[in-house]
């Protein structure tokens, strides 16, 4: 028997790069204020800044006591809120590992390994990510929750949002992570 | 054209392609920049750095663990 041959078409060429091809926004949702996962986002956020992607990270839940200014202890207007910024201590040189935390041993441990291996810190990444335009928005819905005020936190972010601004950008084609 | 150099030799990742990104920032199209790395992990990421900003490679070696790379802005 022979077997009847079929031509094959031949493969398309790879069409030209598009030189001038519009990447994707990036749109990392900073929902925990875990160390690692901090560290995740500012990884992220600077690296895709510095690849030319307009990024963005919207700030709620445990998120955001990581953007809350260096100095700033206590916030909050009544005692929930100020129980719970007295028991998570805000800032993001403040942040405790999910894990192996060992009350506060673990993070030692892995500020001076980052140092060991020149990996930078994440007070350091949020500066680059900054000085890169990175678009900072917190979540105005878990400011007034939580009682943080808009001098509580860092300088350079960007207006409060809600969630109606992260789908909309999610709908105009941003792609997302949610760290 | 003009050439710049940035020494990212012990930094980790993501330090050498922030610090190349914004080096390059500053410089006109044509010109180069030359990068110093001893991350292992920076031949695989100024690849795609690369092909993502559109700025080219166009030399690239590795001698007694540090990578050298030469790219050109777009």
């Amino acid at each position: 028997m022979t077997v009847a041959e079929v031509p094959v078409p031949a493969a398309e060429p790879d069409p030209a790069p598009d030189a001038e091809a519009k990447l994707r926004d990036l749109l990392i949702i900073a929902y925990s204020g875990d160390l690692e996962k901090v560290w995740a986002q500012m990884i992220l956020a600077s690296t895709a800044a510095a690849m030319g992607v307009k990024t963005r990270i919207f700030v709620t839940f445990w998120g955001l006591p990581t953007f809350v200014k260096p100095g700033v202890r206590i916030t909050g207007e009544n005692w929930m809120q100020k129980m719970m910024s007295g028991m998570k201590r805000p800032g993001i040189a403040h942040r405790k590992l999910s894990t192996m935390n060992f009350l506060g041993m673990g993070p030692w441990m892995m500020r001076k390994l980052a140092k060991r291996y020149g990996v930078s810190s994440p007070a350091e990444l949020l500066e680059v990510a900054q000085m890169m335009d990175v678009e900072i928005m917190p979540c105005q819905m878990t400011m007034d929750m939580f009682g943080l005020k808009r001098e509580d936190m860092i300088d350079g972010l960007g207006e409060p949002v809600g969630a109606a601004t992260v789908i909309g950008l999610l709908s105009e084609g941003s792609s997302a992570l949610f760290i | 054209m003009a050439s710049v150099q940035v020494d990212a030799r012990g930094l980790n990742c993501p330090m050498p392609i922030v610090k190349t990104a914004q080096a390059v920032k500053g410089l006109a199209s044509g010109d180069t920049v030359e990068v110093l790395a001893t991350d292992a992990g920076s031949v695989k990421d100024f690849a795609a750095w690369s092909k993502t900003t559109g700025n080219e490679m166009v030399e690239q070696s590795a001698a007694g663990g540090v990578f050298r790379f030469i790219l050109r802005k777009k």
